[in-house]
């Protein structure tokens, strides 16, 4: 027997499912690889050149080869046909694929529902406003696909996207009970496989000539801040990351061993806010200097960097406060001393010999740091991007000949300047600065205001920040990197805008965004909390929260089938008599087509039954009377005739 | 008056008055019952009748025999390129003896006017006809003239694609309530054809079965046959139907859906009935419809499969 999802698709429909098949497939193509997407396209390509020529779809064998081909390069590329970029790559290629075995309406809904679940997977892979309008557009377009399919060639193209868009707006009430309403896990909304966290820029936990003024070079948005009050003077936004204390000659690393937190004395009361971190695959909080209170799952070290328990591997949210003036470890253990002062053997004999003339002109560290610093504000250093390449003895070449260097030169310089002169002293890596967005007061901190300083221990004062870039460039610390460094450096264009609009169209579009990241997509279990505590269901479990969310959706139905059931119109009680004797006919075998007349189909039922015939001629005479002649006594008439069908 | 016949049993029903028009037509123009039924139709519904077919076809034997059998006052006129409107709607000519203009009604002051091959003259000449057949009068130097009651206008013309034709447009095809095709006769009716010997001369040997002052009143009778709310819903979405498949260039105007009601109200009285059955409106679509749309796929006027496609996806209410 033939059913409706059997039958053939008409000529019109294929286009629809290209273009649904396309959208939907459409932005893997920015990170899967480059084999994966071509090869799709060529399927969809080919798919449709079938189309337009009429072409025979190619047979089983030639499907399954292809299948086999596309396993096998997955298999080649990922090394596995599971996880997050292989099992998308290989949906993509089966959806393609299907486009070739399109022959009846099923094929056509088979399509249609990959489709669908193919634009879930975009979310694996960005939650950013664009990815959300993408798949908007495209959940219409294959909406209206899918009613294309079922519709047959009666759907007009506009009438038919209309249709889907109000099925769209239909659903919105549930959509947006469902997102309030629906019990949240903490955590991603699902278990992302565990390749989903590669490939996120920040700082490192090593930093050698050239790592910062890489990172510099990205405009992203490292994080957000809001301010509780005022936010301090840019000056002091020292953001603290990484404090790295092992030195090879060439790259500064951390400190490995375990380190206990400290003992931090605030000297000004501290100021509070609240950061969102981009994910960077790294624990670190980049709270300001110095964080005094902590999220409750993250600590502080000995380094005074404080750390979350697990890394930051998706954007989060955070409340922190942070003493401005702070005075930490003024009585530091001596295995922290013999580290802060150590310095490989036999590099950079003139920085050394510098260092050790200083310290016999006066040995207080403080005269010494002077000194340094004096020594930076007055040679012509300059700061860049561009530094020239340094060889074996680099800091003797940066500071004795080139004299050219980026903040992480200073700091490395001026940190190796104090430990060969006696002072302890160690780099910091973070960000300084940022910049406020006037539309929603948040602060946003880029890779690009990264930063590196230097701390030096003095007895009694414990650990001091010293900043050397803010000798040889001020306006770094001022008016940020784009003011401080030379015309021509490679910074990303987004900060160099200079224009007011242009600047005002990207602090529009950074605080939207900054909204949707906030609202949207911080919604997490707390804020549902809040919310539901707002309308009055303080604690609410998920069973609590399951039985609120069933209610609504029940009552939302009930709402709309009511409305539904007013504006039915009303069936008419011949009509009803009518499609029981049509019921009654159906029993005996005799379909009535929905556009076929009563005289033609007592017409058939004269010929095919003829002892029906004579019972049904009565009813048609009746019915015809009631309904089209408005005969109330034809109703009683076809009443009776109805009952007397045989 | 019966009530429940579909088709065609008029002619058992001795008491309608179109009974012996039917019969005596079928026996003039063999073997094209429905056509002639049609084209009575279109005239009861006060509608004017485009036939199109091939020369020889009949379509002036047709004409010619409901002048006669209707008792109307009938002339013809036979449409050239050189035709001019004045040709059609008549002149002023001035007369010595009395010192003064004096009209001489052209071939359109008629009850019936046959407009024979009307696409061979030029667009101007026709629209001179078309100008009468909506208005019922003509306008002549500045002085309008009523053209005759009833007023009833039968074209013919010759396909599109013939040599030497200009195309009736869009919008003056649509002022004919229906256009019908004659076709070839079967094979009995065309071997009774040529047994007889033609039947243009017995057309002249036909006496008036309708006065033709009757006219009027049974035109108004077929207008108040009823037309039940389901039957109007069928009528809209029959019309909508056609506004929104994708097998034609544009949809039918309002006038052609209040086209399609009339015409189906007069089948149905010629049927015998006082209520329009969907059976009706199935019957009259074909001729109301075809030559108001447009096919999708070619450009060509709708095919009658397509008109059969139609009426298979829009369902009786």
């Amino acid at each position: 027997m033939s059913t409706i999802a059997r039958l053939a698709l008409d000529r019109g429909a294929p286009p629809w499912l290209f273009g649904s098949a396309l959208l939907a497939t459409a932005p893997h193509a920015l990170h899967q690889p480059i084999w994966l997407s071509l090869f799709s396209g060529l399927l969809l390509a080919w798919a449709a050149w079938l189309w337009w020529r009429d072409g025979r779809l190619p047979g089983r064998w030639l499907l399954i080869a292809l299948v086999v081909l596309a396993c096998a390069g997955i298999l080649l590329e990922f090394r596995t046909l599971f996880g997050r970029d292989a099992g998308v790559g290989l949906l993509v290629i089966l959806a393609s694929m299907k486009l070739l075995e399109m022959k009846s309406r099923r094929d056509a809904m088979v399509i249609v529902i990959l489709d669908y679940f193919l634009l879930l997977t975009h979310y694996f892979f960005s939650q950013s406003i664009p990815t959300g309008l993408w798949l908007l557009l495209s959940i219409w377009l294959v909406t209206a696909a899918l009613i294309r399919v079922s519709g047959g060639a009666v759907c007009r193209p506009l009438p038919t996207l209309r249709h889907a868009g109000t099925l769209l707006a239909q659903a919105l009430p549930f959509m947006i009970v469902l997102y309030l309403l629906f019990p949240r896990i903490s955590g991603p909304l699902w278990g992302l496989p565990q390749d989903a966290h590669s490939g996120k820029t920040g700082l490192s936990d090593t930093m050698s000539p050239g790592s910062i003024s890489d990172l510099v070079q990205s405009g992203a948005i490292a994080f957000r801040v809001r301010f509780d009050g005022e936010p301090p003077p840019r000056q002091q936004l020292y953001w603290r990351g990484p404090v790295m204390e092992l030195f090879d000659g060439r790259i500064w690393r951390l400190h490995p061993g375990p380190t206990a937190a400290e003992r931090i004395e605030a000297l000004r009361p501290p100021v509070s806010y609240e950061t969102t971190l981009e994910a960077h695959s790294q624990r670190w909080l980049l709270a300001l200097d110095a964080p005094v209170t902590l999220p409750a799952d993250s600590a502080l070290n000995g380094t005074l960097t404080a750390l979350s328990r697990q890394s930051v591997d998706q954007r989060r949210r955070v409340a922190l406060s942070s003493a401005l003036s702070y005075r930490f470890n003024p009585d530091e253990r001596p295995p922290v001393i013999t580290r802060n002062l150590a310095l490989p053997a036999g590099i950079n004999p003139r920085s050394r010999a510098l260092a050790e003339s200083w310290r016999q002109r006066d040995a207080s560290p403080q005269a010494i740091v002077d000194q340094a610093l004096r020594l930076f504000a007055g040679n012509e250093f300059s700061y860049t991007l561009r530094p020239p390449l340094l060889g074996d003895n680099g800091l003797d070449q940066f500071l004795f000949e080139t004299r050219r260097g980026f903040c992480e030169h200073y700091a490395a310089a001026f940190v190796f300047l104090m430990r060969a002169a006696g002072v302890p002293a160690r780099v910091v890596g973070g960000y300084q600065g940022g910049e406020m967005n006037p539309l929603d007061g948040y602060l946003v901190v880029r890779q690009s205001d990264a930063h590196a300083w230097a701390e030096v221990w003095m007895a009694g004062r414990g650990w001091v920040r010293v900043d050397p870039t803010s000798v040889v460039a001020p306006a770094r610390l001022e008016a940020g990197i784009a003011d401080a460094l030379p015309q021509g450096e490679p910074l990303p264009a987004l900060i160099q805008i200079r224009a007011d609009w242009l600047r005002t169209l990207r602090h529009r579009w950074e605080a939207v965004n900054n909204a949707w990241n906030q609202h949207i997509l911080g919604y997490d279990p707390q804020r549902q909390r809040e919310l539901l505590s707002r309308l009055g269901l303080p604690d609410a479990d998920w069973r609590r929260l399951a039985f609120v969310l069933a209610t609504l959706c029940a009552l939302l139905l009930a709402v709309v089938t009511a409305w539904t059931l007013y504006h039915r119109p009303r069936r008419d009680p011949a009509s009803q008599l009518w499609q029981r004797a049509l019921r009654h006919l159906r029993r005996r075998q005799v379909d009535c087509a929905p556009w076929e007349t009563p005289h033609a189909l007592l017409t058939r039922v004269e010929s095919t039954q003829p002892l029906l015939a004579p019972a049904f001629r009565r009813v048609v005479e009746a019915y015809l009377g009631a309904r089209y002649g408005e005969q109330q006594h034809q109703l009683d008439a076809l009443r009776q005739a109805v009952k007397q069908l045989p | 008056m019966l009530m429940f016949s579909a088709t065609n049993s008029v002619s058992a029903n001795h008491r309608h008055p179109f009974a012996a028009v039917l019969d005596q037509a079928s026996q003039v123009i063999l073997g094209k019952p429905t056509e002639i039924r049609q084209a009575i139709a279109c005239l009861l519904a006060g509608g004017h009748l485009l036939i199109e077919d091939l020369p020889g076809m009949g379509k002036t034997t047709l004409a010619h025999m409901l002048a006669r059998l209707l008792g109307l006052q009938f002339s013809r006129i036979q449409f050239t390129s050189d035709l001019l409107p004045a040709d059609i709607t008549g002149v002023s000519v001035y007369e010595r003896e009395q010192n003064q203009f004096r009209f001489i009604p052209g071939p359109v002051f008629a009850q019936l006017v046959l407009a024979d091959e009307i696409n061979r003259a030029t667009p101007k000449t026709q629209s001179a006809l078309l100008e009468a057949m909506e208005e019922g009068q003509v306008t002549i130097e500045g002085q309008t003239r009523p053209l005759p009651t009833p007023f009833f206008v039968i074209a013919t013309q010759n396909p599109a694609h013939q040599i030497g034709t200009f195309p009736l447009p869009e919008s003056q095809l649509d002022r004919f309530l229906m256009r019908i095709e004659l076709g070839y006769p079967d094979r009995q009716a065309e071997r009774a054809l040529l047994a007889s010997g033609g039947q243009r001369q017995q057309t002249e040997t036909l006496s008036s079965l309708i006065a033709a002052s009757d006219l009027p009143r049974l035109q108004s009778e077929v207008a108040s046959v009823r037309a039940a709310a389901p039957l109007i819903d069928y009528v809209q979405a029959l019309v909508e139907a056609t506004r929104s498949s994708p097998a034609f260039q544009h949809g039918l105007s309002p006038r052609a859906g209040l086209a399609l009601l009339a015409a189906a109200r007069a089948w149905a009285w010629l049927a015998g009935r006082d209520m329009v059955l969907p059976d009706d409106v199935q019957a009259v679509l074909p001729p109301v419809a075809r030559h108001r749309l447009r096919s999708a796929q070619g450009g060509g006027h709708a095919s009658a499969e397509e008109i059969a496609t139609l009426l298979r996806s829009v369902a009786i209410p």
